[in-house]
C-alpha cells in the first residue's frame, strides 16, 4: 500500500542468509552486567537471521524502561517512544503497512501499568504483532520500585511495609482479552525462547510473549527457582502441542485433568493415555495453564512454559484494507471533486 | 405547536436587544441588501406548518410527524438542523403523509445526509415522563410539542423559566396540566444536555461572492473534507485516528464514510489515537487526530515525542467551553496557550486557526503541507461554532490546490554509509526515511538526539543545538506563509483590532460599522499563529492601539506583548457564546472616549 515505495533506493535483501551478526547496530549496549536483556536479545537476533527476514522490512517499537531500549541494539528500523504507548504506535503502523515485521518490545512496568489499557486493546483487535513482555517483576530503570507483576508482600523502595497489590498474572490477563497467541519463555533458556520466538512470529495476529527476565540488579533471583539447575525440572514443565504433560528432574511427574481440576501425579500411578494432552488450539485447557501458579488450589504446580495457546483469528488489519477495499471498488478513488461539490450547490456567474 | 412558536419568541424577545444581532439562533440569517460585510437580520420561523412564506429557508426545523416534514423539508437549508420526532413516522402517519411505507424518509440518508439531524422519539419520551401523571393518553401526547421546546431551548441557550411561568399563569386552574407541561418541558431541555446536543449559526459576513461553485459546508465537514484532499494530492496513506469526544467527533463521522480515501481508526483513548498516528507517519503514511481541550489534553506527551522525532503530524482541536469538562457544546478559544506552551520541555510546533466554517478546508490543508514539508506536528485550532456552523464554501478542485513536495530521504541522506536521520535541509527540517527501504534502517526516540546521526545523546551542547534547530525550524515557516493584510477599515490610524478564530465575523462587521461611522480602525485577522506572519510587527506599528478581542480571558494578547513589546487592549468573554458585533463596537467607542 505504501505510495511511497517509489522512492525505494534499494532492492530488499529477501533471500539472503543473514547471520545474526548483521542484525546488531553499532551501539554500545547500556544494559547492566549480567541483565537477562543480553540474552533475549541475542535470541532474537538469532531468529531474524533464522527466519531470513530482510532487516529493512523490520520494525522495532518499545515504550519506556530499561526493556525499551532494546530497538537501540538491533540495526532495523526502531522507534523507542514514550511509556506505554509501543502497543499503540505499532497499531498504527500496522493500520497502514501490512508488510511489515513488526515487533513490540515492553517491559511489565511499560506494558501492564501505565500502558494496560492499549495491552488489553490491542489483543481484543488482534493486528498482527509481535509483543515482548520483558516481565522482572520490577521497575528497574527507576531503580527498584513494584510492578504490576510484584509478587504480594514484596518489599522495596516504595513498599517499604510490603506490597498489597494484587500481582496481574499477563497470561491469564491475555486470554481474559482474548489474545490468539500466548507463550512464556525464560532468559536464560536459549533454545525455548528461539521456539517460543519463531512461533510468535510465524503467528499471524498478536502474538504475546512473556518473557521472564531477571533484573541482577534490582531484584535479583526472582525466577531462580524456575532457573536453576537444581529445581528448574521440578517447577517447570514445558509445554508441546499434542504431547503430554510430563515434567520433574527424572521426567517422572505428570498433570492429569478431571473435568476442569487439574492435579499433579506420578508416572508410575497412571498411565500415559491419562494425562493432559496439550492442546494449543483448547481455550479452556490455556486457562487452566495459565492459573498453574496463582490459585492456592494448584500450590506446587509447575510453571507452564512454550506456546500455551494459539489460535487463528482474522487480524485487524486484514478486515480494515477489506472494508478499504470495498468502499474503492463502490465509491472509487478519484479525484474527489464530485464528494466536495455534494447535491446542494450552486453557481456564482 | 402555535403556542410552542409563540413560547420561543416571546423568549426570544425577553432576551432582549440581542435579539437582532445574536447569531445563535434557529433563525434565517441573510445579508442586508448592497453591504458588503453587513450581517443578517433574523428571521424567526418555528414550528408550525402554516407559517412559511415561499422561497424563505429554515435554520432549525422540527418536524413532529411525517406530513410536517414533507410539506416544509424544502424549506430547510442545506446544512441546517432537523430535530425529527421519529414516533411520528409509523405506517400510519406515513400513510396520512402519503409516503410508501418503504420509502420512510428518516431512513432516507441521502435525504438527511444534508442536514444535521436530531432523531428522537419525542412521543415515547413524553409518555414515559408523564406514565405516573394520572393524565389520559391524549391529555399527555398533547404536552409533547413542550419536550420539542424544552430542547429547542437547550440547543439555543434559552431557559425555561419564561415558559414554566407562562403554563402556570394559563392553566392555573388545571394545575395537573401545567404541572405536566412543565414536566416535559424540562424533560425535553435535559434530553438536550444529557445527549450533549449541539447546533450552531455563525455570524457570516455577506461578502460578495467570486465566480465560482458554491456549498455550504460544516466547519467540520470541511476539516474532513480537507483531510481527504490531502490523502488525494500526496498519495499518502492517511490514518484518521480519533476518540468520541464533543464537539470534534463530527469529523471522524465524517471520515469514516469515506475510507475510499483514507483510513479511519476509532482508538481506546485519546491517548491511543494521537499514538497511532504516530506511528502511520513513521510508516510513511500520514498521520492525523483531533479532539477538544481535555483530549489534546492527554495527547499532550504523545505530541511532544513527535516534537522531537520531527515527525509530520496534523492535530486538530475543536475547542470548546472549559476548564476540565466545562461546556462541552459551547464555544471558546482558550486552547491557544495549550497549543502553543502545552507541552513538557521546549517544544515549538506550527499552530493554525480556521476563521470560518469553510476556511477549515484551507487551513487543514495549509496545515498537512506544512508538517509534511518542514517535518513537524502541526496543531490546527477550530470550536464549535465554527465545527458544528455552515458558511458557503467555494468548491475547491483537488486537483488544483498546491503541490505538496514530500521530503523522502534519498542518498544524498548517507554518509560513510550510514542514513543520517537528522541531516537537515535548507529549512531545517529532515529527511523521512519509510521502513522498508534497503539503507536507510535507523531508530529514532524521545531521548535527546544528536544532529544528523540522530544517535542517543547527553552531549549538553548538542541538546542546545538540537533545541534551537528545533525553534528555528519552526520560525523559518514564516518565509513560506502569506503575510497579513487589513480585512476592512484604514490602513493607519487610531485602533486596530486583531482576532483570531470563529470571531472573524463579528469583528469584520464591526470595524465596518465604525469605519462608517468615520472611526480610524482597521481590521485584521490571523490564521498563522505560530510563527506568526512576516508582516505582523509592522501591521501593529501603524496602530496606536490594538484590540484584541478573545472568547478567552486573554490569550493571543499575552504572546503578542511578550514578542512586540507593544500596548494591546484585551477584550474578554468566557461564556460559552461568541462575541456580538455591538459588543465590540461599544468597546470600541469606548476606547476612543477615553484617549
Amino acid at each position: 500500500m505504501p505510495g511511497n515505495m517509489k522512492t525505494s533506493p534499494g532492492q530488499t535483501t529477501k533471500g539472503v542468509s543473514s547471520p545474526s551478526k548483521s542484525y546488531a547496530s553499532n551501539q554500545e549496549i547500556r544494559w547492566c552486567p549480567g541483565c537477562g536483556d543480553y540474552s533475549i536479545l541475542k535470541q532474537v537476533q538469532s531468529v531474524l537471521a533464522d527466519e531470513n527476514i530482510p532487516k529493512e522490512e523490520i520494525v522495532f517499537i518499545s515504550g519506556i524502561g530499561c526493556s525499551s531500549r532494546f530497538p537501540y541494539y538491533l540495526d532495523t528500523f526502531g522507534m523507542h517512544s514514550i511509556h506505554g504507548r509501543a502497543t499503540a504506535i505499532a497499531s498504527g503502523l500496522r493500520a497502514i503497512r501490512k508488510d511489515l515485521n513488526i515487533w513490540v518490545v515492553t517491559g511489565d512496568g511499560d506494558g501492564l501499568s501505565i500502558g494496560g489499557n492499549h495491552l488489553i486493546h490491542l489483543l481484543r483487535r488482534n493486528f498482527n504483532l509481535n509483543v515482548l513482555l520483558f516481565n522482572n517483576e520490577i521497575y528497574g530503570l527507576t531503580k527498584g520500585q513494584y510492578s504490576p507483576t510484584s509478587p504480594l508482600g514484596t518489599v522495596n523502595k516504595t513498599a517499604v511495609w510490603g506490597t498489597i497489590d494484587l500481582p496481574f498474572n499477563p497470561l491469564k490477563l491475555a486470554l481474559g482479552a482474548d489474545a490468539t497467541f500466548i507463550a512464556r519463555g525464560l532468559d536464560i533458556d536459549p533454545i525455548l525462547l528461539r521456539n517460543v520466538l519463531k512461533r510468535a512470529n510465524q503467528h499471524k495476529g498478536t502474538s504475546l510473549v512473556e518473557i521472564y527476565q531477571n533484573c541482577n540488579v534490582f531484584n535479583d533471583g526472582a525466577f531462580s527457582v524456575l532457573t536453576d539447575k537444581a529445581t528448574k525440572k521440578d517447577n517447570t514443565i514445558v509445554l508441546d502441542h499434542k504431547k503430554p504433560l510430563v515434567f520433574g528432574a527424572n521426567n517422572d511427574k505428570g498433570i492429569i485433568l478431571d473435568g476442569f481440576s487439574p492435579s499433579m501425579v506420578k508416572l508410575s500411578d497412571v498411565s500415559e493415555n491419562d494425562l493432559w494432552i496439550h492442546d494449543e488450539e483448547d481455550s479452556l485447557k490455556a486457562t487452566i495453564l495459565t492459573r498453574f501458579f496463582d490459585n492456592p488450589e494448584n500450590d506446587g504446580f509447575p510453571r507452564p512454559l512454550g506456546v500455551l495457546y494459539a489460535v487463528k483469528r482474522p487480524t485487524y488489519e486484514d478486515q480494515l484494507w477489506d472494508q478499504n477495499k470495498m468502499a474503492i471498488e463502490q465509491l472509487g478513488k478519484g479525484n474527489p471533486y464530485e464528494l466536495f461539490k455534494g447535491k446542494n450547490y450552486w453557481e456564482v456567474k | 405547536m402555535q403556542l410552542t412558536g409563540s413560547q420561543f419568541t416571546e423568549t426570544a424577545a425577553k432576551y432582549g436587544n440581542d435579539l437582532a444581532t445574536f447569531p445563535d439562533f434557529p433563525a434565517e440569517i441573510r445579508a442586508p441588501q448592497g453591504t458588503l460585510y453587513g450581517v443578517s437580520g433574523f428571521q424567526l420561523h418555528f414550528g408550525s406548518t402554516r407559517i412559511h412564506t415561499p422561497g424563505d429557508e429554515y435554520d432549525v426545523l422540527v418536524a413532529m410527524n411525517a406530513a410536517a416534514l414533507k410539506t416544509n423539508i424544502k424549506n430547510l437549508k442545506p446544512g441546517g438542523t432537523l430535530i425529527i420526532n421519529i414516533d411520528g413516522f409509523d405506517d400510519k402517519f406515513l400513510r396520512l403523509a402519503k409516503y410508501d411505507k418503504l420509502d420512510n424518509p428518516i431512513e432516507d440518508e441521502k435525504l438527511l445526509s444534508n442536514y444535521t439531524v436530531h432523531k428522537i422519539a419525542i412521543t415515547q419520551l413524553t409518555r414515559k415522563a408523564l406514565e405516573e401523571s394520572g393524565l389520559g393518553i391524549k391529555e399527555i401526547d398533547r404536552s409533547k410539542n413542550m419536550f420539542a421546546l424544552g430542547y429547542v431551548y437547550w440547543l439555543f441557550n434559552r431557559k425555561t423559566d419564561f415558559t414554566e411561568n407562562y403554563l402556570e399563569e394559563k392553566f392555573s386552574k388545571k394545575p395537573k396540566i401545567s404541572e405536566a407541561n412543565i414536566k416535559v418541558l424540562r424533560t425535553g431541555y435535559n434530553y438536550g444536555i444529557t445527549v450533549e446536543a449541539s447546533s450552531s449559526t455563525t455570524e457570516v459576513q455577506a461578502a460578495v461572492l467570486d465566480k465560482g461553485i458554491y456549498r455550504n459546508i460544516r466547519g467540520n465537514e470541511a476539516l474532513a473534507y480537507g483531510i481527504i484532499a490531502l490523502a488525494y494530492k500526496t498519495g499518502l496513506d492517511v490514518l484518521y485516528a480519533g476518540y468520541p469526544i464533543t464537539p470534534a467527533t463530527d469529523i471522524l463521522h465524517e471520515l469514516a464514510k469515506h475510507k475510499n480515501y483514507i483510513t479511519t481508526f476509532q482508538a481506546e483513548d485519546e491517548i491511543a489515537a494521537v499514538t497511532a498516528a504516530i506511528g502511520a507517519s513513521f510508516g510513511g503514511g500520514l498521520g492525523v487526530t483531533a479532539s477538544s481541550g481535555p483530549g489534546i489534553a492527554l495527547k499532550t506527551e504523545a505530541i511532544g515525542l513527535a516534537v522531537a522525532l520531527e515527525m509530520p503530524l496534523v492535530i486538530i482541536n475543536v475547542q470548546r467551553a472549559g476548564p476540565s469538562t466545562g461546556m462541552p457544546t459551547k464555544t471558546e478559544q482558550s486552547d491557544l496557550l495549550q497549543a502553543y506552551y502545552g507541552r513538557n520541555g521546549e517544544t515549538p510546533l506550527p499552530v493554525l486557526a480556521c476563521n470560518s466554517p469553510s476556511d477549515s478546508f484551507d487551513i487543514i490543508y495549509e496545515a498537512g503541507k506544512i508538517a509534511i514539508e518542514h517535518m513537524t506536528p502541526v496543531m490546527v485550532l477550530s470550536d464549535g461554532y465554527l465545527g458544528n456552523g455552515s458558511s458557503p464554501w467555494s468548491i475547491q478542485d483537488p486537483d488544483l490546490l498546491p503541490e505538496i513536495h514530500i521530503p523522502f530521504a534519498n542518498r544524498d541522506h548517507i554518509k560513510d554509509g550510514k542514513f543520517m536521520p537528522y541531516l537537515r535541509d535548507d529549512r531545517l527540517s529532515r529527511p523521512w526515511a519509510v521502513p522498508g527501504e534497503k539503507g536507510f534502517e535507523h531508530r529514532i526516540g524521545g531521548l535527546s538526539k544528536e544532529n544528523e546521526t540522530g544517535n542517543v545523546s547527553y552531549d549538553p551542547e548538542n541538546n542546545q543545538l538540537m533545541v534551537e534547530l528545533r525553534e528555528q525550524k519552526v520560525e523559518n515557516i514564516a518565509d513560506y506563509i502569506p503575510g497579513i493584510t487589513i480585512k476592512a477599515g484604514v490602513e493607519k490610524g487610531d485602533i486596530l483590532v486583531l482576532g483570531w478564530g470563529s470571531t472573524y465575523g463579528a469583528l469584520i462587521s464591526a470595524v465596518t460599522d465604525c469605519h462608517n461611522q468615520g472611526l480610524k480602525v482597521g481590521f485584521t485577522h490571523l490564521r498563522y499563529l505560530r510563527p506568526f506572519p512576516g508582516n505582523l510587527e509592522k501591521v501593529l506599528s501603524q496602530y496606536r492601539k490594538i484590540l484584541i478581542p478573545e472568547l478567552n480571558n486573554g490569550q493571543l494578547i499575552k504572546i503578542i506583548r511578550e514578542k512586540f513589546n507593544v500596548h494591546a487592549i484585551g477584550m474578554n468573554k468566557v461564556q460559552g457564546l461568541p462575541f456580538t458585533k455591538n459588543e465590540i463596537i461599544n468597546k470600541i467607542q469606548d476606547i476612543l472616549k477615553s484617549d
